[in-house]
């Protein structure tokens, strides 16, 4: 793989959580790259450890009952041997994170411009003014009419889309190079989504920015994403550029959750349906193909023992050599190739 | 705000009222008065009964309550029968005696709770956070006359560092520097084992108010921000930990006038705590009402400073 | 023809304020709302947070109070009868929730969560509810030995699933389900969805289904009511509604919905921008002085919008 260009790279990144005494991994084994001016979408249903992977790459575990290991390059520096304090130059200076929920991702003791001004505080040697300054041209960035006003207004007298972009601005402030959004506008109504992921992409091509956008909502990877990488179970079930995802998903897991979706079904047809269960953390089938649970029509022989990740097309990547064999139940014959 | 106050406080009439007429009724309802101990065999019964009469303790309840409310209005209380002076006077006295201890011991409480709490909250579930819950534990089961004859027989007797008895040594002249350092001397020991004993619920509050704050995402948000670990604390974890013990404030304050009874009747210090019991005692009523009526003030005063303070230090909570 | 009907409903909450705390305004949560439902069919009612959308499911089955307006249920008016124990209607109209999890007593069995409604309303003996309740699970495909386990152990779907199950229980003629599946992962949401419309063929159920989610209200119902401040601001079936929106505020929720077509995206953005604009330049058109929605008119036999008389004219 070529990654000379690439912003982020990931390499085996595994993270574990004690649960008594013993350490579960709740991300395996992921190895996954990030270019400039790119968004790359992580898909997964609850539990399957987007998030972790998330948090994994900001350092913003709880280091007492986590490991990680593995290797995540930005600059030439492998993130996951760094202390806290060599993180916190990282943070929101170089890599900034945007999370679900608008309503309590702010300080509600603290005025909107002080929070925003707190980065640059750290990061930058701009004075008082020039902070004040740079947050009424953030506020203005994120679409935010009145910034002077809203810079003296406190999280509670805002609406949910406008904490949104004030989170966004926070996130921005410091002009990083990464940007990270767990579920960005899961929180917020349609209308205000669309008018977040429109800010989105509008800031990204004004800066160049690359994204990794966390999401449940095939809607809005649909909407935003370059390329994607679904994961199941805490692996990469599959990567590949958007649209050869939307059209020719591989992978029972993509192509079931693809076809789970109510928008893809006439009305009155019955949407299709998973067999089973996720299987939580400590239930984590570790050996062979993690989904065959769930698809046991399949012929056990058409799993690999241990299921690796094949580049079928370029840049399109599945694991396990059991979608050659896949059909939904009831339909005949298997994939097409 | 102001509107709000002035309300507040035009509401706390009728509240005081109704108070008033309802601890003024169960006060006459209490058996005997004042004069029953004074009956000896050498009184004449009759004298006694001209002196019940003098007193209006015939007139009709509601005459009664008629006088004792109007002169209350003019802050005159009537007079403690036992104690023989005026009931504000004697209040006043009291009142001041033990507002100085409160307030010592209050000031002690926000000392030594305030850093372990935060101690604790901070660095959860390691040595020190549970040598501090041992502590708040070892403080909230030990009784109050425990401890307190455990600090006088140790500094006061053994040690001599401190004054046993009392709230000023006779013979200094009031107004000098020695005099008003030997009252402090005096308030130390008492005030100090009060605090002891009222730390444990600020401590352990803040402490779970500190952990639960840890976890919300305004810290994850600030952590992303690159901020070091000591300043997400004191800017954003600690200030929205106190909150609760800010909305308590307003009742510390006006709590200060409660006094307690074991710690006043153990360092022999003259203060609110043992008037009441006192004067319950001796079924001296004029006093009794007056308290009752003082602390019922002081309640809604209490409630309605806490709520004050809230809407300074949470932006969130607006009375208008 | 339908079988209940609501009548201008209206629930409105009193804004305290001034010295003496006097009542100085209302929040219209419901705004002269009618809806009528017929057996077997599915309603949705979408809109955006604070629409007014699940006051009004509350205010139908009785968790809120209702300032004015009437309910019919079966030619009766039921309106003052919600919330009696032993009334028809009572055992008729049932409700599932969002968060089934907050919905269930945790220190209850499922046993007794399925019991209570049966207790209710039926006068059974112990072995003929044992076997109503055997029933139950097997309606929403549940084993017999989750009886004895209590809430926190089931899956998100399965508690949706009991949700369900105890709604049913007693043979309702209607269920409002308020956002059932918003909580839910895509697949589980899948299963639910699904399972809902199986007892819905079997047992000839009416929904009153309440969702922000467009895609899965296209999906499940018949006839869909837009709300937006309290107010419809456009009724119709399903094609109306998604074929022909007529109302700008419709058109804007429809163009914000995300596609899962990636390769139309771009156009998809040029729409919704226009829309956006639209939506900025012609509001007066849908909304009075004091932006409230107008009084809806019929344009079809199905499909009424809320327009003022001057835009109905140019039409």
């Amino acid at each position: 793989m070529d990654t000379a260009n690439d912003l982020l790279t990931i390499r085996n990144l595994t993270t574990s959580f004690r649960i008594k005494e013993t350490y579960h991994a709740a991300v395996e084994d992921i190895s996954l790259s990030l270019k400039k001016n790119e968004v790359l979408a992580i898909v997964g249903e609850s539990g399957c450890g987007k998030s972790t992977l998330a948090t994994s790459i900001v350092g913003l575990y709880n280091p007492v009952n986590t490991k990680v290991s593995g290797e995540i390059f930005y600059n030439n520096q492998n993130l996951t041997q760094l202390n806290d304090e060599q993180f916190n130059s990282l943070r929101g200076n170089h890599i900034g994170f945007i999370f679900q929920d608008p309503l309590s991702a702010l300080n509600p003791l603290m005025r909107i411009g002080e929070q925003i001004a707190e980065g640059l505080m750290y990061h930058t040697k701009l004075s008082k003014q020039q902070r004040g300054k740079r947050v009424l041209e953030l506020l203005n960035q994120v679409g935010i009419a009145k910034p002077e006003r809203v810079a003296r207004q406190f999280p509670h007298q805002l609406s949910g889309g406008m904490r949104q972009r004030v989170v966004i601005a926070i996130a921005l402030s410091c002009k990083p190079s990464i940007l990270i959004a767990d579920e960005p506008t899961t929180a917020l109504d349609v209308t205000i989504q669309a008018q977040i992921l429109d800010l989105l992409k509008a800031l990204q091509s004004e800066t160049e920015t690359g994204i990794i956008l966390i999401t449940h909502d095939l809607g809005v990877v649909a909407e935003m994403a370059d390329r994607v990488a679904v994961m199941y179970a805490g692996e990469v079930v599959e990567e590949a550029p958007v649209q050869e995802l939307f059209t020719n998903a591989k992978h029972p897991y993509t192509r079931s959750l693809l076809n789970s979706i109510p928008q893809t079904h006439s009305e009155n047809e019955r949407l299709e349906v998973i067999q089973g269960m996720v299987p939580s953390l400590m239930n984590l089938p570790r050996e062979g193909c993690r989904f065959s649970a769930r698809i046991p029509w399949i012929d056990a022989a058409a799993h690999e023992s241990k299921p690796q990740l094949h580049e079928i097309a370029p840049g399109h990547l599945v694991r396990c050599t059991c979608w050659k064999h896949f059909h939904f139940e009831g339909e005949e014959g298997g994939g097409t190739v | 705000m102001w509107k709000t106050i002035v309300r507040r406080v035009l509401l706390m009439i009728p509240q005081l009222f109704i108070l008033s007429l309802f601890i003024f009724i169960l006060a006459k309802q209490m058996p005997g008065d004042p004069f029953t101990g004074l009956i000896t065999p050498e009184t004449d019964p009759s004298r006694i009964e001209e002196l019940r009469i003098k007193a209006g303790f015939y007139d009709p309840w509601y005459v009664q309550y008629y006088h004792w409310i109007t002169n209350a209005f003019q802050g005159d209380f009537g007079r403690s029968y036992t104690y023989k002076i005026a009931v504000s006077t004697l209040i006043g006295e009291r009142g001041l005696n033990t507002f100085w201890l409160s307030l010592l011991s209050a000031i002690f409480v926000y000392l030594i709770a305030i850093p372990l709490g935060v101690l604790a909250g901070r660095y959860q579930e390691s040595f020190l956070d549970k040598s501090i819950t041992l502590y708040s534990f070892i403080s909230y089961a030990i009784p109050t006359f425990v401890l307190s004859l455990i600090f006088v027989y140790i500094f006061g007797y053994r040690l001599m560092w401190f004054p046993t008895s009392g709230t000023v040594d006779v013979g200094l002249e009031s107004g000098t520097m020695e005099y008003y350092w030997n009252k402090i001397h005096h308030l130390l020991l008492p005030a100090i084992t009060y605090a002891i004993l009222g730390t444990t619920a600020i401590i352990q509050y803040l402490r779970s108010e500190i952990i639960d704050a840890k976890t919300q995402d305004y810290v994850k948000t600030a952590r992303s921000k690159g901020i070091p670990m000591r300043k997400v604390y004191t800017r954003h974890i600690f200030r929205n930990s106190l909150l609760p013990i800010a909305a308590f404030l307003g009742f510390t304050i006006t709590g200060l006038l409660g006094g307690s009874i074991f710690i006043e009747t153990i360092f022999g210090f003259p203060g609110m705590g043992q008037l009441f019991i006192n004067s319950i005692m001796s079924r001296d009523y004029s006093v009794i009402t007056a308290l009752v009526m003082l602390y019922g003030f002081l309640t809604l005063l209490g409630s309605l400073l806490s709520d004050i303070i809230m809407s300074i230090v949470d932006p969130r909570i607006r009375i208008d | 023809m339908s079988f209940m009907q609501i009548s201008d409903l209206n629930v409105h909450y009193p804004i305290r304020g001034g010295f003496f705390n006097t009542v100085v305004d209302k929040v219209y949560a419901v705004d002269g709302v009618s809806m009528e439902f017929e057996k077997g069919k599915t309603y949705g009612l979408v809109g955006e947070s604070g629409s007014g959308k699940s006051t009004t499911g509350k205010a139908i089955i009785g968790l809120e109070k209702i300032t004015s307006g009437q309910i019919f249920y079966e030619g009766e008016n039921v309106t003052n009868q919600r919330r009696n124990r032993d009334s028809a209607y009572n055992k008729d109209i049932q409700m599932i929730f969002q968060d089934s999890h907050s919905s269930m007593n945790p220190r209850k069995r499922v046993l007794d969560i399925l019991a209570e409604p049966i207790r209710n309303f039926m006068k059974l003996s112990d072995q003929e509810e044992r076997k109503r309740i055997k029933e139950l699970l097997a309606i929403v495909g549940m084993s017999e030995d989750v009886l004895l386990k209590y809430p926190h152990e089931f899956s998100g779907g399965q508690k949706q699933r009991l949700g369900i199950a105890r709604a049913v229980a007693c043979n309702p003629k209607m269920i409002i389900a308020d956002e059932p599946v918003s909580a839910l992962d895509l697949s589980v949401q899948a299963q639910v969805l699904n399972f809902m419309k199986d007892i819905q063929r079997e047992f000839g159920l009416s929904y009153l289904f309440i969702s922000h989610d467009l895609g899965v209200v296209k999906h499940m119902c018949d006839h869909i009511a837009i709300m937006y401040k309290g107010r419809f601001v456009e009724t119709g079936t399903r094609n109306d509604i998604y074929m022909n929106p007529q109302h700008i505020y419709t058109k804007r929720l429809l163009s914000a919905i995300p596609n899962i077509e990636p390769e139309t995206r771009l156009e998809r953005k040029v729409i919704r921008q226009d829309v956006e604009a639209n939506y900025q330049k012609e509001q007066h058109k849908y909304y009075d002085e004091h932006g409230k929605v107008y009084p809806l008119k019929s344009i079809s036999d199905t499909h009424k919008v809320a327009m003022s008389d001057i835009e109905r004219g140019g039409i």
